[in-house]
């Protein structure tokens, strides 16, 4: 056991785990979050990712203790209630199915916004590889990047 | 998600601040409610004959509809809202739907098949308009008016003449009892229906069924908020994992709970052949699993090696043979007629296609919760069918059905019988030996390796045609392992993984089925047989319902197959179909698609190169599903030389009877095609003699966004004098057929093997080559 101190969504918690566990369970388990869903525990398919400084990592490969940065989950991208842009795409377009998959294709939509404001359609597929959906919401995940790039661009 | 398990709809009337009253004769809460049904620990039996179970109205004269089928994303309680609305003659805004709780609805049979707003909204809109009636007439007379001088628009009655004379509904019933009574037609589940005295509106008239609206449990979806089964927790819940054996078949003969004495709070739940642990913590419940030491038995191993799948189907006795519905009594085939049509016919053709096992493999593995409370017991569950879950826990648990509350809570996706019927039972099984609320989710390997599966299957065609290239008789054979090896609903504890260990007896089903098409072919024969499954209990390749129940299987072979046909008398595919179909909505449907993508006919492989290694071509097919018809291009590249296909755009025509909402129909329409696309172009469940070897998303890969198709076209073929048809499922059918066709127009060789991966699309154009 170790004392692991964790920053998440702009609150920083403390609590005893095991240094080798998982992030997704400290997440969940330790503080009761439910963004980062289990998927596969095996970074195959997205369900898990938050961003940790911006950047989408899988926390459900990453051990507890080698959490170096400041965390943000799905459910800490609103700015006081106002949603994402690329939430507000993802809404506008009536995204997702079960929604289950969702934290990864947000997180990494964000991402990659952030690197290219106005990416092609290339860059979009090269940017979700490795990500899942299997109620098949592809189609409206790249109407849904290609609006909240556009709204980016007139911003 | 924290759980008051003492919740009755009656206390959701008075959370809501509705004070439930009787409108004809006063009831106080404290009474039991009027008539039927026995009284459980925490709920009653509601009656389908009863307006209240189906629609309440609070103070504020908001309208909740109790809808007893279920939303598995598709948007299927927002056209029940609307269709509420509209009935009702109310903003949508006003109209909340409650689903998926046996406290609060009737059985209307969950998700399945298709069925939600073809069977599922009839109740719903009688009640609804039964309600208008009702709260006219209340309303006339609290204006001192007759019924014929008043109308009802935005949740009030008016009078016709001074329209500023109105009552809301609120206040003529807001938190009061209808007590009306409706006639019900002794059914549960599916075909559940009642009616009261009133008429539902004519379509004519609509204004809030057909609109495009959003759905309402998507912002809490994409913002983070919205609880999902995995985030149900209890006070005092324990985390509890599966043990599963290495060699499918084996049980534990022997385990050692020393093994896990070092991992805190961490114990053993083995009851029969039945093995699994449970701790405080998940990721402790995790390495239980993992490092406990068990003993298996030794058995042989219980499959044939999977190169000879298709060897082993075609040489299995039949166990059952019919030519008609899986679930109707036995039709023997007409093959005296097709035989004699064969012997005098010009010319015959015949092939045979293949189908492999394929795997629900939701998003991610099953979760249920469940509180066992010695004499009752809630469960927490993703099944598309709660209500049948709550029935089986009740079995297995050895409790009356009325003391199980089932509460669906979303899941991981959900297309059929897959993981979560089991995990119900996991988790009621171990929060019974637990002592404890326990909660289970399996691990990625469980998605796929342990969920029940579309069974394999081969289908043989044959087709004669006279000296003029009329098709003289047409036979269809199909052969496969059954679609109810499992049962599409889990109220008997036989058809799931921890019944079957705990001594369960054997119920399984044999049923196949025809292709749902409408060709007017002469001397057409169509049945099925069915062959025993791999390993009769516990099995990792047990087979069940997967969208659209062997729907891509059949229309895999049939609607190839009709290609092949229009080839062999050099006609062009459409134009051959609309010769044989004589329904009118069937030559709709295919013209529709056919007009959208504006087809050029052809009467062989056109073997377009669109650029370098790239061939294109298109492919049509055209599926019927009960009242559903589909219609579908697809237009398909093939590299020559890597073999990968990638369809880049459809066009899918549907009827699907009046469209509700077109929105969330496109929506649904397009999900299936990209589901239907995974299937068609990677899903292959694999196995070795021993075991399911397709544990992960590398071992059984599903489409990626590389894969996504450029467009999906939809045409929708609106058709307001006909009852809303299912479309959740149907089109997903016409899927592997179109890209088949289309790969036939653009190379000239035919895959009638699934799935079209790279691989073997490259050894079929090397094998056409030499
Ligand atoms: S759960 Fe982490 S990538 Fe799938
Ligand atoms: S919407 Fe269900 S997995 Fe993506």
């Amino acid at each position: 056991m170790a004392l692991i101190t964790l920053s998440v969504d702009g609150e920083s918690h403390t609590f005893d785990a095991e240094p080798d566990m998982p992030l997704l369970y400290a997440l969940r388990d330790h503080l009761a979050l439910k963004n980062p869903r289990f998927g596969c525990g095996l970074a195959q398919c997205g369900a898990c990712t938050v961003l940790m400084d911006g950047q989408p990592i899988r926390s459900c490969v990453m051990p507890v203790a080698a959490v170096t940065g400041e965390l943000t989950t799905l459910g800490g991208l609103a700015v006081n209630g106002t949603p994402h842009v690329v939430q507000q795409a993802f809404i506008d377009e009536q995204v997702p199915f079960c929604g289950y998959c969702v934290s990864g294709w947000v997180l990494y939509a964000v991402a990659l916004l952030e690197r290219d404001p106005a990416p092609s359609d290339e860059a979009i597929r090269a940017a979700f590889a490795g990500l899942k959906c299997r109620c098949g919401a592809h189609s409206a995940i790249l109407r849904a990047v290609n609006r909240a790039a556009g709204e980016l661009q007139r911003a | 998600m924290e759980f008051d398990a003492t919740v009755s709809r009656r206390d959701v009337l008075k959370g809501s601040g509705a004070l439930v009253v009787a409108v004809v004769a006063p009831r106080a809460l404290s009474q039991a409610p009027a008539g039927d049904g026995q009284q459980g620990p925490f709920w009653r039996e509601l009656s389908p004959a009863q307006l209240d179970t189906y629609l309440a109205i609070d103070e504020q004269g908001l309208v909740t509809a109790y809808f007893g089928k279920m939303d598995m994303g598709q948007g299927v309680d927002l056209s029940i809202a609307q269709i509420v609305a509209e009935e009702l003659h109310m903003a949508l805004d006003d109209v909340a739907v409650v689903m998926g709780d046996t406290a609060l609805t009737v059985n209307q049979g969950g998700a399945s098949g298709s069925t939600g707003l073809e069977q599922g909204a009839k109740p719903l809109r009688n009640a609804a308009a039964e309600a208008r009636r009702v709260l006219s007439e209340l309303g006339a007379r609290h204006l001192g008016l007759l019924m014929s001088q008043v109308g009802s628009q935005g949740g009030a009655v008016y009078a016709l003449d001074d329209p500023t004379q109105r009552v809301s509904y609120g206040e003529l019933l807001g938190g009061q009892h209808f007590d009306v009574k409706l006639e019900w037609n002794g059914r549960f589940g599916n075909t559940l229906d009642a009616r009261g005295r009133e008429t539902p509106k004519p379509s004519s008239i609509y204004e809030t069924v057909g609109k495009p609206f959003q759905r309402r449990d998507l912002p809490g979806i994409v913002m983070g908020t919205r609880d999902y089964i995995v985030d149900v927790r209890l006070p005092g819940m324990l985390h509890g994992r599966v043990v599963r054996p290495p060699v499918a078949g084996s049980v534990p003969a022997n385990f050692d709970s020393d093994s896990i004495a070092h991992i805190p709070g961490a114990r053993v739940v083995h009851e029969g052949d039945y093995l699994g642990v449970v701790a405080e913590r998940e990721w402790d419940a995790i390495k239980a699993a993992r490092e406990l030491d068990v003993t298996w038995t030794d058995v042989d191993a219980p499959f044939p090696e999977m190169a000879s799948l298709y060897d082993h189907i075609r040489e299995a006795p039949v166990v059952r043979e019919s030519a008609g519905g899986g679930r109707a009594a036995d039709v023997a085939p007409d093959l005296e007629s097709f035989d004699a049509a064969l012997a005098r016919a010009n010319r015959v053709i015949e092939a045979e296609y293949e189908f492999p096992f394929q795997s629900h493999a939701s998003m991610a593995p099953a979760c249920a919760v469940c509180d066992f409370r010695g004499d009752h017991a809630i469960l927490w569950t993703g099944s598309q069918k709660p209500h049948y879950a709550a029935q089986g826990v009740a079995q297995l648990l050895g409790l009356p059905v009325e003391n199980v509350r089932g509460i669906w809570v979303p899941g991981p996706g959900s297309y059929g019988r897959n993981d979560a019927g089991d995990a119900a039972m996991d988790a009621a099984l171990m929060s019974k030996a637990a002592g404890r609320p326990v909660r289970v989710q399996g691990m990625r390997d469980e998605g796929s390796g342990w969920d029940p599966k579309g069974p394999a299957s081969i289908h043989h065609v044959r087709a004669s045609f006279d000296a003029a290239g009329n098709v003289t008789a047409y036979c269809f054979r199909s052969k496969g392992f059954s679609a109810g090896d499992t049962e599409s609903n889990e109220s008997n504890p036989s058809h799931t993984y921890a019944g079957m260990l705990t001594g369960w007896p054997d119920a399984s089903v044999q049923r196949f089925n025809n292709p749902g098409d409408r060709y007017e072919f002469p001397n057409k024969v169509q049945y099925w047989q069915t062959i025993a499954p791999l390993l009769g209990r516990a099995s990792p390749l047990r087979t069940a319902h997967l969208r659209d129940p062997l729907g891509p299987q059949i229309h895999f072979a049939s609607e190839s197959f009709v290609d092949e046909m229009a080839h062999a008398v050099n006609t062009d595919p459409i134009e051959f179909r609309l010769r044989y179909l004589e329904e009118q909505r069937d030559a709709d449907v295919l013209r529709a698609a056919a007009e959208r993508y504006a087809w050029q006919p052809r009467v062989a492989a056109t073997r377009e190169i669109r650029s370098g290694d790239v061939a294109t071509g298109r492919g049509v097919a055209y599926t019927r599903r009960n009242n559903s018809v589909v219609a579908v291009i697809a237009e398909v590249d093939v590299n020559l030389r890597t073999g990968r296909v990638w369809p880049r755009r459809f066009v899918v025509a549907a009827d699907q009877g009046i469209v509700v909402n077109p929105l969330w129909l496109r929506r649904t329409l397009e999900g299936n095609v990209i589901h239907g696309m995974s299937r068609t172009l990677h899903e292959e469940v694999r196995f070795s003699r021993e075991r399911v070897t397709s544990i992960d998303w590398l071992s059984y890969p599903i489409l990626e966004m590389a894969d996504a198709p450029e467009e999906i076209d939809i045409v929708l073929v609106n058709r307001p004098e006909l009852p809303p048809y299912g479309a959740g499922e149907p089109s997903t059918r016409t899927i592997t057929p179109a890209i088949a066709n289309a790969i036939f127009d653009a190379t000239g060789v035919r895959l009638r093997r699934a799935p079209f991966t790279a691989e073997r699309m490259l050894e079929a154009l090397e094998a056409a080559a030499t």
